[in-house]
Order: structure tokens, then C-alpha cells, then sequence
């Protein structure tokens, strides 16, 4: 079980860098959903026994995080046909050193932390994932490419949140999902809406509210 | 049992309504959704302050001082602003009416969420809820500039959102597992308090900081602020200054009560200072010189958060001070939000340039304006007068007479900049009057915020007997103490 944790924190992170280096917009979100796929697996593999409780938070996440939210934003990208560039404000191979220093930092910090009990490489892994998430964030000027960063610091959480699973009652997990869910569906339309006024998606466009 | 239930049903309730009111196909029925279901809200509100419920689903829902107070704040802000948009959705397409409706009966049910919860996750549930359902609302113009603000609002407040749910998981991994201790339950956190982990607990108070600091708008985590309080309807603005604010800030005093219980009062509260101040300085640096009224009001709710989050701070009479300033910048929000707005429909714009002598067009909202401007400032008779005087006595008492001195200077600047614009969009000189005119001053327009206006006016006369006790019960959770 533990060897299988480790193998699928792994993929998580070679995700991240999938991210960081692609340039199509439908393999970022591939990516993003089978980073989603992941974390429903690791939360049956890291914490011990299958409980209901396990397993339910697994079937839960892979449908929000890899089948729901995935569908939802390629069907937002085919109405709103943007199919080609991710148009980043900074170049792959600048984003990929960051992405690099990032995990740099993940480790270095969580070498620092006391133990949280349950696989070594999970803390790190999650903040890695969570900064990999925020440099997307803010590296990325189309606005759907935004959501999906916005997903791998959700992620980051997520994960960092499962050497917790025991004690966060499933009620709060099943709100929390709900909750990012409802986030990134309302995220959705307004990038719907961006395109049909801005003819793009482009956050780049969205200038004219600033102080004088 | 049966009276803890109405603490489910706070919730539940508008929950409900929500989406009947979303299914409703005539605006008469939506109406009723709106005003009835804010009139049983604020009944079920009286009956807790009246006769106090236990808590219910293992001590996860609770009530306690901070809570009922702003539970209060919300249940009142809400009624007034549904009686308000009844008037203002008037002439709406169907469509508008029904996500304008379900948006706030969703943001009612989910500050309530906020305010009873004890379980801190939970809480955050409520708190990403009050964050989504304003979204439509913002967008209530479809046009650039509101997709803009609402694109800036919905990334910004979910990343600070995020970092809300990351101090909760650091948190629970603060708190040891022992048999018979509820994870991430307040009143077990902070009967346990001397076993957590205090690594993980300052990690879990910078994120907390840097989550809700987001969502209330400390300066400088504010920058959506401006944006989405400048392009929301004023009605909107007023439920988020007033509400949603309110909510975050429940969530940084819940974290900060956990700190305190933990001893680590000495790393909290330099880091709420820092914030509060700092709030202050930018809300005085861009008061001065704005030429948007709606912007100004939204820098005004920073300046707020910051005496909000220095009161925090401050401990001992500034503890008290916050929890009491809460529930006032709620009420004086709610009233200049809405009395500016019939300002700014009436002058179809919210440049300050364009809105002039306003006195002779819509008298009666004109004067509840100059009336919340010396209630908004801390001027007395008002309620604000008190909280601020706290906060700030609370500042000297606790030996940061810097502090105290820094912030009635930026107060200071901050009333010259606030009474400049709103007295000259009152009494100045009107532009010449279109022969059409904005037509007459409606009931609608000004019921609401004539109660609102009441209510601050007592706040700075008369404190009841219930209140006082609930405010002591609060100051003291945050290392407080009533005068």
C-alpha cells in the first residue's frame, strides 16, 4: 500500500509539470482530470483500511474532480472555441524552472515540519501541487487556463487535507467538494460570458476597472 | 431537542426558500419568498436571543455571543435588503428576478451556517457559500465592466478562500487525537488548547489571516474590493459590506480565540495590528482624492476591517470594541449602501462629478446620507462613536498609544475625504434638471434605511440588558472584557 502511495504522489507531481508545459488548453484539463483520478485513489490507498467512509470520499472525488469539472470545462472551451495557445505571460521553459524551485521549496519546508504520520512524501507533494497551482494562477492569461490553476491549488489542499481524513467528519468532505464544484461551475459561465463579450478569453482584455 | 431545532431551521430554512424562490415563476410569489422567509429568520433570531437553544449535531451547531451577534447582523441586513430589491427588481425580466432572489436567500442560509457553526470546517463551508452566492448578484448588469469585477471578485476570494480551507486542515492536524476530543470543535479546541501543536497552530493562523483577511478586504489582500463594490447594484454592496464581511470576520475571531486559548497571543496579535493599520492607511490614501462614490464606500469597509481586525489586536477593552464595531459598520454599511444607490439611480451615475444637489431630488435619502456619513466617521450620538472609542481607548490601555495616535490621525483624514464628497452630492450646486427627471422618492427606497438608521442611533444611547451580556460573553472568548 505505501509503495503505491508513493508511485501515485509521483504521477501527481509529473502532472503538475504536465501542466506547466503544455500548450493546449484540452491536455491542461486532461491533466488536471487525471490529477483528479489520483487523488480519489490516494485517499482509499493512504489511509489505511477501506472504510465507507473511504470509499465514498474516492467515488466522490473522482466524479467531481476528474469526470464532472473536466466535462464542464471542455464543453465550456468547444462553445467558446479556443482550442489552440494557453497564451502564458511567461515562457514554458521560465515556468518550468519555476515549477522546479517550487518543489525545491515544498521539500525544503516540509523537511522542516513535524511528522504528520502516514507517507513522507505527501506534505511535499501537496505543497508543490499548491504552488504549481497558484504559479498557473498567475502566469496564465486565458481566463479558463486560470480555473485550472485555481483546480491544482484545490488539489494542493486536497491533498494535504488527506493526512487529515480520519478526523474531518465526511459530512464537511462532501461540503467542501460541493462547494469547489459549485466554484468552478460559476467560474465556468462567467469565462462563457468573458468570451461572448470580449470575443476571447483573455483576462489580459479586463483593464478598465483601475483606480485614476 | 425541539428548541435546538430552530438552529437547524435557521439554516435549512432559507436554504429551502432558496429554491422555491428559484422555481418561482411570478415575482408577486418570489416576493413573498424573499420578505416571509427574512421575517421568520429574524422571529427564530428573537426566540434564540429570548430563550437560548443547546447545541445540536454533536456540538457542531451552537450558539455562543460572537455568533448570535452576528447571526443578528446578518438576519436584520437581510430583511431590510429584501424589502429594498422587492422595489428595486420591479420591472426585471423573470430570469433576473428568480437568480436575484435564490442568490440572497442562499447567502442568508449560508451566513447562518457561519455564525452557528462550532465546527470550524463547517464554518468554512458556510463561508465558500457566502462566496459564491453573491457572484450572480454582482453580475446582475451583464455588461464589461460588471464581468470584469465579478471574473476579479471570483478568483481573487476563492484563492483566499483556499488558504481558508488550508489553515482548517493545519489546524486539525494541530490538535491531537485523543479519545473523547471532537476534531476541529471549538469548545474542544480550546479546552485542549495547551496540547496543540504550536507549530502547526501559527502556520494555521498566517493562512487563516491571509484566507478570511481576503474575504473581509484587509489592505492589502483589498484589491477586489473597490472593483466589485464600484459595478455590484448598491443594494448588493450594502448585503456584502455589511454581511459577508461580517462573516469573515467571525471566521479570523474564531481562529484567533483558539490562538489566545493556546497562549500564543504574543504571534497573533502583532500580525492583526500590522493588518489593521495598514488597512487604515490605504482606505485614508485612496478616500482622499476618489471620484467614484460607490469606490469610496468600498474603501470606506476597508477602513473598517482594519478597526475591526486592530480591535482583535488589541485585546482587553479593544476586543470588546471589535465585536461591537462589528455589529455597527454592519448596520451604518447597509444604510449608506442603499441611501448612495437611490442617489446614484436617481443621478444615473456614480462619478462624483454627476451627482450634485441631491437634497432638492431625493430629500429623504439625501438626508439619511449626510446622517450616515457622521454615523459611518464615529462621530457621536451613533453607535460607531462607542465601538471606535473603544477600539481605541482599548489602544492606550494596552500600552500601544502609537497605535492609538497613527489611527485617529488616519480616522481624521479619512472623515475630511468622506464628508468632501457626500456633503457636495448633497447640498452643491444641482446640474441643470433633465425635464424628465428620476421621478418621485419611493417608499421602498427609504424605509429600510430609516430603520437601519434608527438602529444605529440607539447603538450609541442605549445598549439593552441581552445585548451587553452577549457582547461580554464575546470580548471574553477573545481576551476581552466589557468596560
Amino acid at each position: 500500500m505505501h509503495a503505491l502511495t508513493e508511485l501515485l504522489l509521483l504521477l501527481v507531481i509529473l502532472l503538475d509539470f504536465a501542466v506547466l508545459g503544455t500548450s493546449r488548453l484540452s491536455a491542461c484539463i486532461r491533466a488536471v482530470a487525471a490529477q483528479g483520478l489520483l487523488l480519489g485513489l490516494l485517499s482509499l490507498t493512504s489511509g489505511g483500511e477501506w472504510s465507507l467512509h473511504a470509499v465514498s470520499l474516492a467515488l466522490g472525488t473522482i466524479a467531481v474532480k476528474a469526470v464532472l469539472l473536466p466535462w464542464f470545462l471542455r464543453w465550456a472551451i468547444r462553445e467558446a472555441s479556443v482550442r489552440r495557445e494557453v497564451e502564458p505571460l511567461v515562457g514554458y521553459m521560465a515556468s518550468f524552472l519555476l515549477g522546479a524551485a517550487a518543489l525545491a521549496v515544498a521539500f525544503a519546508v516540509a523537511a522542516r515540519l513535524p511528522s504528520t504520520g502516514g507517507s513522507g512524501l505527501l506534505v511535499p507533494v501537496a505543497l508543490a501541487t499548491l504552488m504549481i497551482g497558484l504559479i498557473v494562477l498567475i502566469t496564465r492569461t486565458k481566463a479558463l487556463s486560470q480555473v485550472l490553476g485555481y483546480l491544482m491549488l484545490e488539489n494542493g489542499i486536497y491533498l494535504f487535507g488527506l493526512t487529515q481524513t480520519r478526523r474531518v467528519p465526511f459530512l464537511v468532505e462532501a461540503g467542501v467538494l460541493l462547494d469547489v464544484f459549485v466554484g468552478v461551475f460559476v467560474m465556468g459561465i462567467v469565462v462563457f460570458h468573458i468570451n461572448r463579450e470580449f470575443d476571447s478569453i483573455s483576462a489580459l482584455k479586463l483593464t478598465e476597472l483601475r483606480e485614476e | 431537542m425541539l428548541s435546538s431545532l430552530r438552529l437547524l431551521a435557521l439554516v435549512l430554512v432559507p436554504a429551502l426558500t432558496a429554491a422555491a424562490a428559484f422555481r418561482a415563476p411570478r415575482s408577486a410569489i418570489r416576493s413573498s419568498w424573499l420578505l416571509g422567509t427574512g421575517g421568520l429568520h429574524l422571529a427564530l433570531l428573537a426566540s434564540l436571543w429570548l430563550r437560548p437553544a443547546g447545541p445540536v449535531l454533536g456540538g457542531w451547531l451552537a450558539v455562543d455571543g460572537l455568533g448570535l451577534i452576528v447571526l443578528t447582523v446578518a438576519s436584520v441586513l437581510f430583511l431590510v435588503v429584501a424589502h429594498y430589491a422587492v422595489g428595486y427588481l420591479v420591472g426585471r425580466t423573470a430570469r433576473e428576478g428568480r437568480v436575484f432572489s435564490a442568490g440572497m436567500l442562499v447567502f442568508l442560509a449560508a451566513a447562518s451556517l457561519v455564525s452557528l457553526s462550532h465546527h470550524l470546517a463547517l464554518l468554512w463551508v458556510g463561508m465558500e457559500a457566502t462566496t459564491l452566492s453573491m457572484a450572480p448578484l454582482i453580475y446582475d448588469r451583464h455588461d464589461r465592466r460588471s464581468l470584469e469585477a465579478v471574473w476579479k471578485y471570483l478568483v481573487l476570494s476563492s484563492v483566499g478562500i483556499a488558504f481558508a480551507l488550508l489553515a482548517v486542515f493545519l489546524l486539525a492536524t494541530a490538535q491531537p487525537s485523543l479519545p473523547g476530543t471532537r476534531p476541529l470543535v471549538l469548545e474542544d479546541l480550546a479546552a485542549g488548547a495547551a496540547a496543540l501543536d504550536h507549530r502547526w497552530l501559527r502556520a494555521a493562523f498566517v493562512f487563516a489571516l491571509v484566507g478570511f483577511g481576503t474575504k473581509m478586504g484587509l489592505a492589502p489582500l483589498h484589491t477586489w474590493k473597490p472593483d466589485t463594490y464600484g459595478e455590484a447594484p448598491s443594494l448588493v454592496g450594502g448585503l456584502m459590506a455589511g454581511g459577508v464581511t461580517t462573516c469573515a470576520f467571525l471566521g479570523l475571531a474564531r481562529f484567533t480565540q483558539v490562538l489566545l486559548a493556546a497562549g500564543l497571543g504574543g504571534f497573533a496579535r502583532p500580525l492583526l495590528l500590522a493588518f489593521g493599520l495598514f488597512s487604515l492607511a490605504v482606505a485614508a490614501a485612496f478616500i482622499i482624492g476618489q471620484a467614484d462614490v460607490k469606490r469610496l464606500l468600498a474603501y470606506s469597509s476597508v477602513e473598517h476591517m482594519g478597526l475591526l481586525a486592530l480591535g482583535l489586536g488589541l485585546g482587553g477593552l479593544g476586543a470588546y470594541g471589535s465585536v461591537l464595531h462589528a455589529l455597527n459598520n454592519a448596520l451604518v454599511k447597509g444604510l449608506l449602501f442603499l441611501v448612495i444607490g437611490n442617489l446614484v439611480l436617481a443621478a444615473g451615475s456614480s462619478a462624483a462629478v454627476d451627482v450634485r444637489g441631491m437634497l432638492r431630488v431625493r430629500p429623504v435619502s439625501a438626508t439619511l446620507a449626510v446622517v450616515g456619513l457622521f454615523a459611518v466617521t464615529g462621530s457621536p450620538p451613533f453607535g460607531l462613536f462607542l465601538s471606535e472609542f473603544a477600539i481605541l481607548s482599548g489602544a492606550f490601555r494596552q500600552h500601544h498609544p502609537v497605535v492609538a495616535v497613527v489611527a485617529l490621525l488616519l480616522l481624521a483624514v479619512i472623515f475630511v475625504g468622506l464628508a468632501r464628497m457626500i456633503l457636495e452630492m448633497v447640498l452643491g450646486e444641482p446640474l441643470p434638471a433633465e425635464p424628465s427627471g428620476p421621478g418621485p422618492e419611493r417608499s421602498w427606497m427609504i424605509l429600510g434605511p430609516l430603520v437601519l438608521a434608527a438602529l444605529v442611533l440607539m447603538l450609541g444611547s442605549y445598549l439593552p440588558g441581552a445585548l451587553q451580556e452577549q457582547l461580554a460573553g464575546a470580548a471574553s472568548a477573545l481576551g476581552g472584557a466589557a468596560p
